[in-house]
């Protein structure tokens, strides 16, 4: 430790600013087109061109919220997580930026091509053919600078960090290589090679367990290192940590199935997934009380620290998300909730109330240590705190009550034994928690923005102190 | 003893940790066993297909019901198939149609899968089958019903309703959120494209369409047709393909 002091390391952080200041922009514009296409479904005139119709902005919110914004956080606090916890430079700091700027072209390609209607009909997985090569490549160089780089640390064990974030590179790959195989017709269009009903559990393998590990064990890596490093204490259980690794990543990849019960898949392979995905619950709720923990003794801190903040409400929705989810592949449960906004909203609560919180909170907690400055308004994060959780919980409540509404419009039979609604009745009642869904989701915008320009402002700030440092004292 | 020698966990643990390639091996090991346990089953079990299912191929075979996959004689033309004579590959101006369908995202509000629950019988039809699905590269089940589900909307609407439907849905159901495709009339079908898509759809590994050289020819018919007749064409030709009959299990 004293000698570790004596020469302090030298990391490669250049890169790893880019990659936070790119996800902060992707968090306002992927948001943005949500609010958009949740407004969409509220006021259907808004498909003013066929380029911004709903059928064709939605892949690009997905692919905007997950691959861009998801996919800049991962690979920030991936390699700056790597570097630091294994006291060691990048294995390769010109291949870690090939992967930043090859990762933005597939983001530009993606702006250009889902408005265009060029997909492969797969859902998170509509790209084309030739941009799922690059994306195939840029991710191989995420993933092999990075367990190069964990292969060269200076410590003697590899961080528990880097075990989620090794999970993740590797199921990915195998996720993306299996769902993408396709034979082109044109540069622009190509048909999976996969059909029907293996194609469905295919489908269902790769989405769900682009949760799994990507929004899931990626992010899980970010919170076992922002969290003790924030609160300034050591993970509560090691042990703990241990089990949730082993199993999540043994368990996760099963759970796709639970996405296609009562569908034409056979049943074996659903009730496999909905027993797994119940099985679930004990490492999920392990690791979120293993991170809760971790603030034993300084809770007192969240009354000042608000960056801290997002990341146990982040844990509280982690903890609330991994339990609705088992919930809903029980089969009683999923004849009612599949197929409606139920749906949506379990998504929304891990993807704003976990997945972006915990991203949030550790972009703030990188942005101070990278530029090496405080914030440029403390109050501003907590103004972006309140703004995300009340959009979240507006969000989420509306899609409850509009999915389960839906689900028991669907399903009801009047006194004569016929069905007392019409399909387009279900539709009409939506529009109030449409539009409530629209305004929960602007809240949440909104907070972005605050985001953006506090970060923004930090940068300015830290630039002007150094150069104002770099002058020698004139007397 | 230093701190970094102890060992807090087991020692097969602390040896995964100290050692990247391990970990690596360790980890690639274990994300792929679900996958292949729920995954690879799906292309041999028979009961996975309704048609290689052995209940359902025995009631075929003995006459008792009518085929779930049409068994196309030689010489016979793709037109030479009408509905219950089971699942047949998409005609050319089907497979243009199909091609909107999935460029437009339709499929993200729109299901074609039923389930076996009565209300969905009532307000769709007969349950889907895995088998009505197999030509369909990539399945388009889909995950939301924002609209109705379509797996058996062929033949329900006549094409007349679903032109003015596509253009302007609010104009034939007024409550409904849907965007206007009036623009699917403004283009012409590629023929060149659909040809294409037919021998790729030849090519496939797995559930080839088996096109033969005249269903391709035939495909110049589909010259002058707009997206919109594509579209409706497909539409058309969804869910009739099977005549299910009362009280057979289709499912395993």
């Amino acid at each position: 430790m004293d000698a570790a002091q004596a020469t302090p390391i030298k990391y490669d952080m250049d890169v790893v600013r880019w990659f936070s200041i790119a996800a902060v922009i992707y968090l306002v514009v992927g948001t943005l087109i949500g609010v958009w296409i949740a407004a969409e479904l509220a006021w259907p005139a808004l498909n003013f061109i066929p380029e911004i119709a709903f059928g064709r902005l939605r892949p690009l919110h997905t692919n905007a919220v997950i691959f861009a914004f998801g996919g800049c956080t991962l690979m920030a606090t991936g390699f700056y997580m790597v570097q630091r916890t294994g006291a060691t430079r990048l294995w390769s700091n010109g291949l870690a930026w090939f992967t930043f700027w090859g990762w933005n072209l597939v983001i530009v390609l993606a702006v250009i091509t889902l408005p265009l209607g060029i997909t492969q009909g797969k859902e998170y997985a509509e790209l084309a053919w030739p941009v799922d090569i690059l994306i195939a490549v840029v991710w191989l160089s995420f993933g092999l600078n990075h367990i190069m780089t964990v292969a060269i640390r200076k410590t003697s064990h590899i961080y528990v960090s880097n075990w989620f974030t090794m999970s993740m590179i590797v199921m990915i790959t195998y996720l993306h290589v299996v769902n993408s195989l396709a034979i082109p017709v044109s540069l622009a269009t190509s048909y999976s090679i996969f059909s029907g009903v293996q194609d469905a559990m295919i489908q269902w393998w790769w989405g769900h367990n682009a949760v799994g590990f990507y929004l899931t064990a990626g992010f899980l890596g970010i919170m076992y290192y922002f969290v003790p490093k924030q609160v300034g204490r050591p993970v509560f259980s090691y042990r703990l940590s241990v089990l949730h690794f082993w199993a999540l990543t043994f368990g996760y990849v099963w759970l796709g199935a639970h996405h296609l019960q009562y569908t034409a898949l056979p049943d074996w392979t659903g009730s496999l997934g909905a027993a797994v995905s119940l099985a679930m619950i004990i490492p999920s709720w392990g690791g979120a009380i293993n991170g809760m923990m971790t603030l034993s003794g300084a809770w007192d801190r969240l009354r000042t620290d608000y960056i801290l903040r997002f990341l146990v409400v982040a844990l509280a929705f982690y903890a609330m998300s991994t339990f609705e989810g088992p919930v809903m592949s029980i089969k009683t449960v999923n004849a009612l909730s599949h197929y409606t906004d139920w749906g949506i909203g379990h998504v929304h609560s891990g993807a704003l109330g976990w997945v972006a919180m915990v991203a949030i909170g550790a972009l703030y907690h990188m942005v101070k240590k990278l530029w090496n400055t405080e914030m440029y308004s403390d109050n501003l994060i907590n103004v972006h705190f309140w703004l995300s959780t009340i959009g979240t919980v507006v969000y989420v409540v509306a899609m409850w009550v509009s999915g389960i509404m839906q689900g028991l419009m669907w399903r009801d039979y009047d006194e004569y034994g016929a069905l007392t609604y019409t399909f387009v009745e279900s539709v009409s009642a939506m529009h109030p928690y449409y539009a409530m869904r629209t305004i929960g989701g602007l809240i949440f915008h909104l907070g972005t923005l605050v985001m953006l320009y506090n970060v923004v402002m930090t940068v300015r700030q830290a630039s002007a102190a150094r150069s104002t440092a770099a002058v020698p004292a004139q007397v | 003893m230093s701190d970094h020698d102890k060992i807090y966990s087991t020692k097969l643990q602390d040896k995964v940790e100290r050692s990247t390639v391990l970990m690596l091996v360790l980890v690639a090991i274990t994300v792929a066993i679900g996958g292949i346990v729920e995954i690879v089953p799906l292309f041999y079990l028979d009961r996975t297909m309704t048609h290689l299912s052995p209940d359902v191929k025995g009631k075929v075979d003995s006459k008792e019901i009518s085929p779930v996959v049409w068994q196309r004689k030689a010489g016979q033309s793709l037109d030479d198939w009408k509905p219950g004579d089971g699942v047949r590959p998409y005609k050319p101006l089907e497979l243009a149609g199909r091609e909107v369908y999935i460029r437009e995202g339709c499929y993200l509000c729109h299901s074609q899968m039923v389930r076996p629950f009565r209300d969905e019988k009532d307000r769709y039809g007969h349950y889907s089958v895995s088998s009505e699905s197999m030509y369909d590269h990539p399945f388009q089940w889909g995950s939301k019903r924002t609209g109705p589900d379509l797996a058996r909307v062929g033949d329900k609407y006549s094409d007349e309703w679903h032109r003015r439907h596509l253009k302007y849905p609010r104009e034939m159901v007024p409550e409904s959120v849907m965007p206007n495709y009036f623009f699917l009339d403004d283009k012409k079908v590629d023929v060149a494209k659909v040809k294409k898509t037919m021998e790729v759809m030849n090519m496939m590994p797995f559930y080839p369409a088996n096109y033969t050289e005249a269903d391709i020819a035939s495909a110049v018919g589909v010259e002058g047709k707009t997206e919109m007749d594509a579209t409706i064409a497909y539409l058309q030709s969804l869910g009739n393909h099977i005549k299910f009959t009362e009280g057979v299990n289709y499912r395993d």
